[in-house]
């Protein structure tokens, strides 16, 4: 779609859904991220987290380096269940 | 109009300050993180009447009619979706109790009914049918999204006039004889303090803190805080496993399909005792204890991949019964719901209100049973029905 920018690939969050989320209220970056599954998908916020960082930024008026980032969770990049449980009940 | 703070902005808290302020009180909400940074965010999303007890089935059953209206009540979507609970027995003497459960269930007009393995491979097509002698399923549990109906609760209960507080810790209380007259909390360094008519400690496994903070023993609701884990793979075509699934006696290892983004939720009771309330480090033994049960569960899972593991806590009391109701004159508690907070927070929400404002409440919710006091007493009630 003409104007679409997307901010997450993994669940096609848009920079208009994060700016509007922003102005509702909502400025910790552990609720937008729930609310709009950002740095959720398999990519685990590598593309999505620093942008949003950025317009958080901007429309708080508060330094980027300022804004904690989200929790990361493990695995940092998706690994198959078979990998882990291989041996476990072979 | 009285002035009441609630301390706690999880699920609980969130859903009784949204309660009061429909029967039109003024409500403080106290959050020392962000909203839901406690155990409802990572909660399994599970909802759910398939308890063993009259007192858990009889308030889950009228939570669940709560949670059929919400949406609409709250005007958010949700996800709410009644897509049940299967729990399957490996042998005939779990078939047997599963039957006794399935009576009780139904006598409070819960429909479990039990299912042979053909009906339960039609319900969750990559079912491993093969260990399984029979199935409990009651197809009006289900699930929802715990981040949009917390935020439900909230942008509804902030449009009512409530002053919903984050980062936002309370520090103690002002009490004289056994009424609180005063909360002081601390903001950005800031040390404040409000005065109030009724105070409720929705603080969950943080509530012994609280209880103290009000002068009382540390352990009269003594809570556990246990750490709860859960893994998830990448999301699979819906449809694959709608329920939740769970062999009981796999360890209480479960799994259910997310409602959002089709990605399998993984389960089971490999609990580690928390060494502090920071303490949420998911840990490898459970990652690779989960997902030897996942695969035996349902065996595609195998080739899916997981992209996150995380901790929350399972808030418990002894008997894992939660503990509700008034711990001084206005001082009021709704903690320790053992992973069953978020399932509960329509029913325990709106009774919680009704208790503190009226003194009694319509929710068939049994006081008695879940008498904070109990403890004390040296009490303790049939365990919860607990899985994962």
């Amino acid at each position: 779609m003409a104007g679409k920018k997307i901010v997450c690939r993994c669940n096609d969050v848009t920079v208009e859904e994060v700016e509007a989320l922003i102005d509702s209220g909502i400025t910790d970056i552990e609720e937008l991220k729930r609310l709009l599954r950002i740095g959720m998908g398999p990519c685990q916020g590598r593309t999505c987290i620093p942008i949003v960082l950025g317009i958080l930024a901007r429309k708080t008026g508060r330094k980027q380096e300022d804004i904690p980032l989200p929790r990361a969770r493990v695995p940092t990049r998706p690994v198959r269940v078979e990998v882990i449980v291989g041996g476990a009940d072979e | 109009m009285s002035k009441i703070a609630v301390i706690g902005g999880g699920i609980i808290g969130v859903a009784t300050a949204y309660e009061l302020a429909k029967l039109g009180e003024e409500v403080i909400l106290f959050e020392k993180n962000y909203f839901g940074s406690g155990s409802t965010f990572r909660c399994a999303t599970g909802i759910r009447a398939q308890f063993t007890d009259e007192a858990n089935i009889r308030l889950m059953k009228y939570s669940v009619e709560r949670w059929e209206k919400l949406e609409e009540e709250l005007n958010f979507d949700i996800n709410f979706r009644q897509t049940g609970y299967l729990f399957l027995a490996t042998s005939e003497d779990e078939v047997e109790a599963f039957k006794a459960n399935i009576k009780l269930q139904n006598r409070f007009g819960v429909p479990t009914r039990l299912i042979d393995m053909d009906e339960a491979r039609e319900i969750v097509p990559i079912l491993n049918t093969e260990p399984f002698l029979a199935g409990a399923w009651n197809p009006k549990d289900g699930k929802a999204n715990p981040f949009k109906t917390l935020f439900a609760y909230l942008f509804r209960a902030r449009e009512m006039g409530i002053d919903a507080r984050e980062h936002t810790e309370v520090i103690g209380f002002e009490r004289e004889g056994n009424t609180i007259t005063a909360v002081k909390f601390r903001h950005n360094g800031r040390i404040e303090r409000v005065r109030v008519d009724a105070v409720l400690n929705a603080a969950n496994a943080w509530a012994p803190l609280i209880n103290e903070m009000a002068g009382l023993k540390r352990n009269l609701v003594p809570i556990t805080a246990y750490k709860h884990q859960l893994v998830k793979t990448e999301p699979l075509e819906p449809g694959q496993a709608e329920p939740l699934v769970c062999p009981p006696s796999w360890n209480d290892a479960y799994i259910i399909q997310d409602g959002e983004d089709g990605g399998i939720i993984c389960g089971a009771g490999i609990e580690h005792k928390a060494k502090s309330l920071n303490d949420v480090e998911p840990t490898y033994d459970f990652l690779r204890g989960v997902l030897s049960y996942a695969v035996k569960i349902a065996p595609p899972l195998r080739y899916a991949h997981i992209v996150r593991q995380w901790a929350g806590f399972y808030a418990k009391p002894p008997d894992s019964n939660p503990a509700i109701g008034k711990l001084l004159d206005n001082f009021y508690i709704a903690a320790g719901f053992s992973g069953h907070g978020f399932m509960m927070a329509p029913a325990v929400g709106q009774a919680m209100a009704e208790l503190m404002t009226k003194g009694r409440s319509s929710v068939p919710l049994d006081w008695e049973w879940y008498d904070p006091y109990r403890f004390e007493r040296g009490e303790l009630r049939s365990s919860a029905f607990q899985i994962g």
